[in-house]
């Protein structure tokens, strides 16, 4: 079945025609429809296998990243998204989206006593970059969209995606679930510069690690692996002239390396 | 009751304002040695709220558990949190100044089921070891800005927010007819109309002839439709113009020089004419493919930018991006573009005039603006320059541009009698009002706190939801025509839309930010985001509905009467009716005089030496020159999916790129090349060269990356000093002639342009400080498949080098001569001829498949080139002087090496390519100049045969990365 995408739009998510673009590429056909249609509306849901909520600056990124939209749907969508899930069905949050995911409690859990598991602060630089980042799938997600995916080289362009999980014993429960799903590997471009050495605790340095993440995370899964939300944006990645090198290859791959992530959701469906 | 919620970092995290203000402070002295800060942000909420209420919505929505700690408290049980010799200072927005993540937070909390009074942000920070007056300095020069915001010192003294009080109508009269010329003169100037004598007699003269008196709204509305900003009238205006061969009497010098050259381009290309709206719309049109059309406009915003440089460039980005979306019926947004110029960052603050910010401040803030709008509004930010100049550090210059994509059927709109006139967006404040005729005068010590109201903050969100329902209205077919408010607001929209049928305004249905303003203000304000639509009364029930499903505000606020006059209500009383005919051909004729003399060609004394890596080494560094990583990494330019040559490229992605291409269309491999030209060095020894450089270089760009020169269309946008002065205008319209001259020569048709006269500073009893003349030319080529792009990056050693262009000795003006401090020597001329076989010579050449990297030679030269060339590619190079093509010339190694002639190309040619390189070059000066090879070395070898520079990759590239390396 050709699986149906509803792709978010929001005031300042910014994201969702390249995004809907790469759905349908892969084979879906997708829908932007507004939030406001949605509170109005939440029946609009059922008729849609997955949801995704691009990038952009949703409501300006005021007060926090993705903070109000992520309240609207707490508020009044919470049920509603909680049961698109059970159903079966997928959700990816690329960049804003997924401000917007670990903060509506659709990742990790955000109504614990102690405040919520984890969040996406301010980068370690102070500022927004954009930057191509490498990626790793972490060994032990069994995450939807990853299958099959080791590696990626996709670009970052955000200013609040610094992992920072609530306290040690919270990260080491993510990733025992795993749900640590994405994670920034070293870049290895270039042979006049050093290559950057990590922490004692595995943390790379800027620029493999663009933004300080704890354990490099850049990307979460939930527990059912149906839900992802990752910093870097693959839909800006899904043909050769994307690729910031793409003038020193001799031959171009057919697509780019975000596009394996679309065709994952839609033969989910197949 | 008012409410304070305090947020800090968790003493686990960095405290990152604190960190940032010591940061910013270091350099610049501020700090003692001992000195220590903390910093928190925080709330002030007023309205009828329970703790249980604030306590909820500080931790639900305003802070971030994770990482933050929260303090709540009403302001009545004020408890300072200030430890042991720490000094409490507090940073929030003026009362009326816009804020915009208060209102964020506002309808955040009305999500909440929480309805609030009023809310205002703050920052707090606390200092130790730092006296009073240390701390005063500190707030002015690096925490707070006057124009925008208020410091509080201590405790808030204050328990309830300012929300504005209720208007009571007033009708102002100004007894002009009356008046004498002194007085029309103070009225003029105290009254922010800026208007010279004689145009306020002509006011006088009119209402005199009216038999009554005018409102003061009236006289706004007039000063703002003849201002220079608006009107243009010097440039379009009459000019005595005489240099060392010519003498021009022009009756309009813009429509007689760049005009006519794109009308004479035009009637050459006959059928095959690919301009469509050229200097008449909000931004100039021509054609990309079967469906669409392409606009492109570039704006400057250089007088609020040096008040408030956030703000102000904020503003300038917002502005631009609503002229293609006020083109025609509505442009998309596709890319942005931005040229600053400042003053070197590295200034000591004692050095600084009274009222100026320091360049750093400036830099940064002016970045921050751009980076936080255009990255909102999410359109990609793919081209840009950077050029520093001490005569910048009164009256930093700011470009921002924007081209726009338009299916081909909505590229033109017309107002039809009786239309609504309908304001979208955002609501009208006090914010920028007397910015059109502010940004027409000259900057002085007091502007801060004269002008500090034509300051305008942006907010990105609300004009994103605007082009949202505006592109889906004019799909549907809502409105007739759109313009965006501008310089000028509502007057001049409204004013240009109703320019031939006239135009009712009921100023009372003006949705405002809060109570109080006058019916002049509510006419005049420049507050951001608004756009005005022509609707058919049939189609208004259909366009508000839309607008409301996506919560913009769409109001009608008057009717496209056919009366042929403005006339402006207020509750129903007249305040304006004056004649468009008075209003848009009523200004009198400025007439000016221009001369110019170029200077002499005095001759330079190059160094002769016999190893030149220590001048590459200061080029690379230099300011113009060294790498603007720092900028272009905070600039999204990637959104919209159609990047396809970055601004940064090679095999670590931070090599200097020539042009930057996106795709629009994500179907489509089709792509728009943008790019630029500038250097006002050039200007000091003669304009007329600077300009046609300027062209040459904006070309040369485009065409480096596979742009075809012949369709290739570019924009002016005209900086200057004070043209009261016949030299200063004498020195513009030099430049305005070259640029006819070439664009004809090269059938290049400029296609919109700006100009932004009276650039300069006047510090407190001292003359002004003009800045240099500054003519930025932006081109917007288009390549057919941005597969058979090429980037600067060396590709594989073995390969040929070729210098494409003749080398002459032109050290005028050059980067070997500013890192020496030499003056004199030729300036790089350009011959139109040469330039346009060339530009064709190299498309054809990267056509052909036979070119595996190209780079464009300007500022340094050839041995600039290599260098960045090289390091980008991460390949060793070898260039041989003695090959360089110079037309039997002898030059000297600097020569060579450094010289900056115009239109030369350095190209990478694979061995089995080059006959096909060869031959696509036909009929041009080129020759193989060196090879690629594996080595980590450049080796650049003289005239004699021996080696004149050898420097490692490395060490090139961390001079050319370091100097604006920041953080």
């Amino acid at each position: 079945m050709t699986p149906q995408v509803l792709i978010l739009r929001a005031p300042g998510i910014n994201c969702d025609l390249e995004t809907a673009y790469a759905f349908e590429k892969a084979g879906a056909k997708a829908q932007r429809i507004h939030i406001n249609q949605l509170l109005e509306s939440p029946r609009l849901f059922e008729s849609f296998q997955i949801l995704c909520v691009p990038g952009g600056f949703s409501y300006g990124d005021d007060i926090s990243s993705g903070r109000i939209l992520a309240n609207q749907i707490q508020l009044y969508l919470a049920d509603v998204l909680a049961a698109f899930r059970d159903a079966g069905k997928l959700v990816l949050g690329i960049c804003n989206g997924f401000q917007v995911l670990i903060k509506t409690g659709l990742l990790v859990d955000v109504h614990g006593e102690s405040g919520p598991d984890a969040t996406l602060v301010w980068n370690n630089c102070g500022h927004f970059q954009d930057r191509w980042v490498r990626l790793k799938t972490h060994p032990q997600t069994n995450n939807v969209f990853l299958r099959g995916i080791e590696s990626m080289y996709i670009p970052m362009a955000h200013a609040e995606g610094r992992f920072v999980a609530r306290d040690a014993e919270t990260f080491a429960r993510l990733e025992s679930q795993g749900q640590i799903a994405l994670e920034y590997a070293p870049l290895n471009l270039s042979k006049l510069e050093s290559p950057a050495a990590c922490d004692a605790r595995g943390t790379l340095q800027f620029p493999d690690n663009p933004n300080g993440a704890e354990g490099n995370v850049a990307g979460l899964s939930d527990t059912t692996g149906r839900v992802l939300g990752l910093m870097p944006h693959p839909e800006r990645h899904i043909v050769p002239t994307q690729h910031p090198q793409w003038t020193r290859r001799s031959e171009q791959p057919a697509e780019g390396d975000g596009m394996k992530i679309f065709r994952n959701a839609v033969q989910f469906f197949e | 009751m008012l409410w304070e919620i305090d947020i800090y970092p968790k003493t686990s995290q960095v405290d990152a304002l604190a960190n940032e203000v010591l940061t910013k402070a270091a350099p610049l002295g501020l700090l003692a040695s001992e000195t220590k800060a903390r910093a928190c942000r925080g709330y002030l909420i007023q309205g009828d709220l329970t703790r249980e209420q604030i306590r909820r919505v500080a931790d639900e929505l305003l802070s971030d558990r994770v990482v933050e700690e929260t303090r709540i408290f009403p302001l009545s049980e004020y408890e300072s949190d200030a430890r042991e010799g720490e000094t409490l200072v507090h940073v929030l927005p003026k009362p009326g100044v816009m804020d915009p993540v208060a209102a964020s937070a506002a309808k955040a909390m009305r999500d909440m089921g929480i309805e609030t009074e009023a809310i205002r942000t703050f920052r707090k920070f606390f200092f130790a070891g730092l006296s009073d007056a240390q701390i005063d300095k500190l707030c002015w020069k690096i925490l707070a800005n006057e124009a925008i915001e208020q410091v509080v010192k201590g405790a808030f003294s204050f328990e309830r927010l300012e929300v504005g009080n209720p208007y009571e109508f007033q009708l102002v009269t100004v007894p002009i007819r009356t008046m004498s010329d002194e007085e029309l003169k103070t009225l003029s100037l105290k009254g922010q109309l800026y208007l010279s004598l004689v145009e306020m007699q002509t006011i006088q003269t009119h209402f005199r002839e009216l038999g009554r008196d005018a409102t003061d709204v009236e006289l706004e509305t007039i000063a703002q439709t003849w201002s220079e900003h608006c009107s243009h009238k010097t440039l379009a205006g009459r000019i005595a113009y005489r240099d060392e061969e010519r003498e021009i009497r022009f009756t309009n010098m813009l429509k007689e020089t760049i005009f006519a050259a794109t009308q004479e381009i035009r009637k050459n290309l006959g059928e095959n004419d690919w301009c469509v709206s050229v200097f008449k719309d909000n931004a100039g049109v021509v054609t990309f493919d079967d469906e669409y059309n392409i606009c492109f406009k570039v704006e400057t915003h250089n007088h609020p930018s040096a008040l408030e440089p956030y703000g102000g460039a904020n503003t300038g980005i917002g502005g631009v991006i609503r002229d293609p979306m006020g083109t025609g019926m509505g442009a998309k947004p596709i890319c942005n573009t931005d040229v600053f110029c400042f003053a070197p960052p590295e200034m000591p603050l004692e050095a600084l005039p009274q009222g100026v910010l320091h360049p750093k401040r400036v830099m940064q803030g002016v970045v921050a603006g751009v980076r936080d709008y255009g990255n909102r509004m999410g359109i990609p930010t793919i081209n840009g320059a950077v050029y520093f100049d001490e005569r910048y550090l009164g009256n930093p210059l700011v470009y921002c541009g924007n081209v726009g994509l338009i299916p081909c059927d909505k590229s033109f709109k017309k107002t039809n009698p009786n239309d609504l006139i309908v304001a979208v967006g955002g609501r009208t404040g006090r914010d920028g009002i007397h910015g059109a005729t502010f940004s027409s005068a000259e900057l002085t010590h007091e502007s801060e706190s004269l002008s500090g109201g034509a300051v305008q903050i942006g907010n990105a969100i609300t004009e994103k939801m605007v082009l949202d329902i505006l592109l889906e209205a004019r799909d549907r077919g809502l409105y007739t025509a759109v313009t965006d408010c501008g310089a000028g607001g509502f007057s001049s929209a409204v004013g240009e839309m109703g320019e031939e049928i006239g135009a009712e305004v009921w100023l009372e249905k003006i949705p405002l930010k809060y109570e109080g303003l006058s019916y002049s203000e509510m006419w005049i304000s420049e507050a951001q985001e608004r756009m005005v639509f022509s609707v058919p009364d049939e189609k208004w029930a259909e366009l508000k509905a839309l607008c409301d499903s996506e919560g913009v505000e769409a109001t009608i606020i008057g009717r496209f009467v056919p009366t042929g006059n403005l006339k402006l209500l207020y509750n129903g009383v007249s305040v304006a009716d004056i004649t468009m005919e008075f209003m848009h051909n009523g200004r009198p004729p400025v007439v000016r005089d221009a001369i110019y003399a170029p200077p002499a060609t005095l001759p330079v004394e190059l160094p002769s030496k016999s190893d030149y890596s220590e001048d590459l080494f200061r080029i690379l560094s230099s300011w113009n020159v060294a790498s603007k990583h720092w900028i272009v990494r905070q600039y999204d330019h990637e959104v919209q999916g159609g990047s396809a040559i970055k601004p940064l490229v090679g095999v670590n992605n931070d090599g200097p790129g020539d042009a930057s291409v996106v795709r629009p269309r994500l179907e489509s491999s089709r792509g728009i090349v943008i790019s630029c030209g500038m250097n006002p060095l050039y200007g000091d020894y003669d304009t007329y060269w600077m300009a046609a450089g300027a062209i040459d270089e904006a070309l040369r760009n485009a065409v480096a990356v596979g742009a075809d020169p012949e369709k290739i269309a570019i924009l002016d946008n005209f900086c200057w000093g004070n043209t009261d002065r016949p030299e200063t205008l004498g020195s513009l319209v030099r430049s305005a002639i070259a640029c006819r001259d070439m664009s004809i020569a090269l059938g290049t048709p400029f296609v919109s342009g700006k100009d932004s006269l009276n650039n300069e500073f006047r510090p407190a009893g001292e003359e002004p400080i003009s800045i240099p003349p500054s003519l930025l030319i932006s081109a917007m080529g288009q390549v057919a498949d941005v597969a058979k792009c090429v980037t600067m990056d060396i590709k594989e050693s073995g390969n040929a080098l070729y210098l494409v262009g003749l080398t002459r000795e032109e050290m005028g003006g050059s980067h070997f001569c500013l890192v020496h401090g030499l003056k004199g020597g030729a300036v790089p001329k350009v011959d139109f001829e040469t330039t346009k076989k060339t530009l064709k010579a190299v498309f054809n050449a990267i056509g052909s498949g036979s070119v595996r990297a190209c780079h464009d030679l300007s500022e340094g030269g050839l041995a600039v080139a290599i260098a960045e060339m090289a390091f980008a590619g991460e390949l060793g190079a070898e260039i041989d002087l003695r090959a360089v093509p110079t037309e039997g010339a002898t030059l000297s190694d600097a020569a060579l090496a450094f010289s900056e002639s115009h239109t030369r190309f350095l190209c990478e040619v694979s061995a089995e390519k080059e006959a096909a390189f060869a031959k696509a070059l036909e009929g041009v000066a080129f020759a193989k100049v060196g090879r690629v090879n594996d080595s980590s070395q450049l080796t650049l070898i003289g005239t004699d045969g021996t080696l004149v520079a050898e420097a490692s990759l490395k060490s090139l590239k961390d001079a050319w990365i370091r100097p604006l390396d920041w953080e």
